[in-house]
């Protein structure tokens, strides 16, 4: 088990293989699908006008990401009524869906971390070995575990998204997930897929 | 008519919070089988601390507690109105709780309800009179994740080389196990159904979900193709989380439908491995849950 502080230098990225196990420390944000698309959007392609508090948010990401991690997690939060929030069950999402997002997200932010379940997909995997950055592996389900490793829930942002689409900004201490992607274009997702494929056309043909 | 609220909200607590034995016991014996040190074992060491954790602590195994899918079996006489009532109030106040996590959101504004409270088909419940005195109510959580990884097929389909018989189920069924990898968290179990038209299908590959995993088909030659598919699922090796290894599927369901002479649909609800789901059943004053 590989301890990792946030934020992460390329040193530490480029010494992570697919396999490897690790755990965090330190300052991340939970992002998903309407996250990645607000960043698009607003930020990287600019097809929609910033209003509201999206500057203000924006420039409040960007030294959280800056070598950061970014979370594939739509929470269940208690505290929503009195403000005082935690985390209760907080598992990884299915990251594919941020597919045609997530390179030019990491790469418009400085993002070496991208945590979630289920792999992404060829883009993705370019992105890791350009920033250079990492997809880290969350058992999926594992959501009152995971909760425990979630210190303090720092402030949120975005919370008209709904509790699970916010960017909830978390201080996390020994965070648990695999490497299924690396920097040097390494990715079980595509091992475990060519193996099955194989099975399966054998499994067709009898 | 008594006020069941309290006990719908048991219900739903109880399903969110604590893994039904059957599942925990088929994971355990999946641990058992992955390599001492493997990613696949470790993936299922996590799962299991996480499933005792939960229960103790009351909180949800899975943050996405899905869609509460209920099935209501009450004898006659019962107003499915109150019951459809006490059963939405049960689950506004399960999110207000914590068990569940606000999940309804309008499609066209994009909007999170807050409640889990949606139009009237969110959450989702079926009604069915039937004999007897026992009101009975099954309810599965079914996240997102895994629901995403469904699939419905039209047999015969060409390009997987599928016909029209029990072998061209077994090669589609095979085809989504490949297409959902670790996408719905594997090791999942699969709920199929074969016939019908493509919504009663779809309904009755959920309904099949409901039994218990070591619970045999009553129809031998569902039974068989249960046992090959399982068997086949596995060797596909996409293991847990999809991280590779022995157990891909923890078991198959499946129910067979009629169907018209020019359809042959094929469907398959993937549950999680966290399958939630329980069952409650009222006999007079008294109300249990298994």
């Amino acid at each position: 088990m590989q301890k990792i502080t946030l934020p992460i230098t390329d040193d530490v990225i480029r010494e992570l293989k697919v396999g490897d196990s690790v755990s965090l420390t330190g300052v991340m944000i939970t992002g998903r699908d309407a996250v990645h698309k607000w960043m698009i959007d607003t930020f990287v392609k600019k097809s929609r006008k910033p209003e509201g508090d999206d500057e203000a948010v924006y420039e409040a990401l960007k030294p959280i990401l800056d070598g950061g991690a970014i979370y594939h997690c739509g929470p269940v939060v208690a505290g929503l009524d009195t403000g005082a929030y935690s985390f209760v069950a907080a598992g990884p999402t299915t990251s594919i869906r941020e597919e045609p997002y997530q390179a030019d997200v990491m790469q418009h932010f400085n993002i070496k971390a991208v945590i979630g379940k289920g792999g992404m997909g060829p883009k993705t995997l370019a992105a890791c070995s350009e920033v250079p950055g990492v997809y880290l592996h969350a058992i999926g389900g594992a959501a009152s575990l995971i909760a425990q490793s979630v210190q303090q829930v720092l402030t949120v942002h975005k919370l008209d998204f709904g509790v699970p689409e916010a960017i909830w900004v978390i201080d996390v201490k020994d965070f648990p997930a695999v490497v299924t992607m690396d920097s040097h274009g390494g990715s079980v997702h595509v091992e475990v897929e060519t193996q099955s494929k194989a099975q399966l056309d054998k499994l067709l043909a009898s | 008519m008594p006020d069941l609220t309290e006990a719908f909200l048991e219900l739903v607590r109880l399903t969110s919070t604590d893994l039904p034995p059957d599942v925990e016991a088929s994971l355990k014996r999946a641990r058992e089988q992955e390599a001492s040190g493997s990613a696949a074992q470790g993936a299922l060491d996590t799962i299991l601390e996480n499933v005792t954790m939960a229960r103790q602590n009351s909180t949800p195994i899975c943050q996405d507690t899905g869609t509460p899918i209920f099935y209501v079996q009450h004898p006659p006489g019962w107003s499915t109105t109150k019951l459809k009532g006490q059963i939405r109030a049960a689950v506004a106040e399960a999110t207000k709780r914590t068990y569940l996590r606000p999940n309804a959101v309008d499609t066209v504004t994009g909007k999170n309800s807050g409640n889990n409270l949606g139009d009237p088909s969110f959450p989702t419940i079926h009604f069915e009179e039937v004999e007897g005195e026992d009101l009975i109510v099954d309810l599965i959580l079914k996240g997102g994740g895994c629901e995403n990884v469904g699939a419905q097929y039209s047999l015969p389909n060409g390009r997987i080389g599928a016909g029209r018989n029990l072998e061209g189920v077994r090669k589609v069924v095979l085809d989504a196990v490949f297409n959902a990898q670790g996408k719905g968290c594997a090791p999942g179990v699969l709920g199929v159904a074969i016939g019908g038209d493509r919504g009663s299908s779809y309904y009755a590959s959920k309904e099949a979900l409901f039994r218990k995993l070591d619970d045999e088909n009553t129809d031998a030659e569902l039974a068989k193709l249960e046992n090959r598919l399982t068997q086949d699922a596995n060797q596909l090796s996409i293991g847990p989380m999809g991280f590779g290894g022995e157990t891909t599927v923890l078991g198959v369901k499946a129910k067979s439908l009629h169907r018209l002479p020019a359809s042959y649909f094929v469907s398959v609800s993937y549950m999680c491995w966290a399958h939630r789901r329980r069952r409650m059943t009222v006999r007079g004053d008294e109300t249990t849950y298994e």
